[in-house]
């Protein structure tokens, strides 16, 4: 192949996964500005969440990592922390294994990337005829990554809010994994998966808290897939 | 902290995040064949993610303070009804952000 028609393949790659991003693009813009605002308040340079939104790359660690940068000098735990609430990743990644395959070194950053909403994207989308998949989940990171450091930059830079009524804006997340996990189920003949996502997430998040849920959330579902693998297999073959 | 004891924590999230996504990968490779329960579990964790991730996004909405997730409640069921109805993502995501902005902004204030 022609090196203008491969440029051509990933212009018309980009252009197929631009249109899943935008939910995200008016999340992670609002997100990460609120990110960049709250490290500026904080006392950190614009570098701050520059650097931290190109490196960590994971929202929610973000936020946390700003308490762990004013708190005494604890390296070990802030790794242990760390681990812990980006745990989930584990389950992204083992459900990716076989999409993410024979993606030649894009899939080091497809796996660098492999945030909560790329993984909602990239394992739910239909990839259209013709377009390479490998590009296809490539452009749908790069474009996530892109809007979340636009937006920590510019709150950074901003330090403030912005000059128009925005409360209610984070909502756009909330609705899209409502979107996302509506479809999965849709698309599911019997439930058992889902269900037991959700009730185990609940139960979990009644019982230790919204800091603390996610890590027995995972292990009771581990468990559940696990005792139940017969059944679920069935249903899942069906 | 010092700049260096600065760099060294976000490198520590750097690498705690990282790790998180990069063990499955180098666990399962694909030059060797996957076990067969790892490839159950990749098959049937989805479902199972997508609900969890739904409770995620919920987990900072209060029932015992303010409006007790009214507002949530309503724009998720106009999120989830518009979906039912046109089965359009963005139009749902966008329709229901909008519907929970006014009802925020306007409604309940």
């Amino acid at each position: 192949m022609s090196e203008k028609m491969k440029g051509k393949n990933k212009l018309r790659a980009l252009k197929a996964a631009f249109p899943h991003t935008l939910p995200i693009m008016a999340g992670f813009l609002f997100l990460g500005f609120a990110y960049g605002v709250y490290m500026n308040v904080s006392g950190f340079s614009v570098w701050y969440p520059m650097i931290m939104s190109l490196t960590i790359f994971g929202g929610s660690l973000e936020f946390v990592a700003v308490s762990m940068l004013l708190s005494p000098f604890a390296p070990v735990q802030t790794l242990i922390m760390a681990f812990i609430i980006q745990a989930r990743h584990l389950f992204y990644g083992i459900s990716m294994l076989d999409r993410y395959k024979g993606t030649g070194l894009k899939k080091l950053y497809l796996i660098f990337g492999l945030c909560d909403e790329t993984f909602s994207i990239n394992f739910t989308a239909d990839i259209p005829e013709g377009i390479d998949k490998g590009d296809f989940m490539f452009f749908v990171t790069l474009l996530h990554q892109i809007y979340w450091f636009t937006g920590a930059t510019l709150g950074g830079l901003m330090g403030s809010h912005l000059p128009f009524d925005t409360a209610g804006l984070d909502f756009v997340m909330i609705a899209m994994f409502t979107v996302i996990f509506l479809d999965s189920l849709l698309r599911e003949k019997k439930h058992i998966s889902s269900l037991t996502g959700l009730v185990t997430a609940l139960a979990a998040l009644k019982i230790f808290g919204a800091d603390n849920f996610m890590v027995p959330t995972m292990i009771c579902v581990l468990t559940v897939l696990t005792l139940f693998r017969k059944p679920i297999e069935r249903s899942l073959e069906e | 902290m010092t700049l260096t004891q600065q760099i060294i924590t976000i490198a520590m999230c750097v690498l705690g995040t990282a790790s998180t996504r990069f063990i499955p990968f180098l666990l399962f490779r694909e030059d060797r064949p996957t076990p067969e329960y790892i490839k159950y579990l990749g098959k049937a964790l989805p479902a199972a993610v997508f609900g969890i991730l739904w409770v995620y996004s919920l987990k900072n909405v209060s029932l015992t303070e303010g409006y007790r997730g009214l507002p949530e409640l309503i724009a998720i069921i106009a999120t989830a009804g518009l979906h039912l109805w046109k089965r359009q993502m963005l139009i749902s995501i966008a329709g229901g952000t909008v519907c929970y902005m006014l009802l925020v902004q306007v409604v309940f204030r």
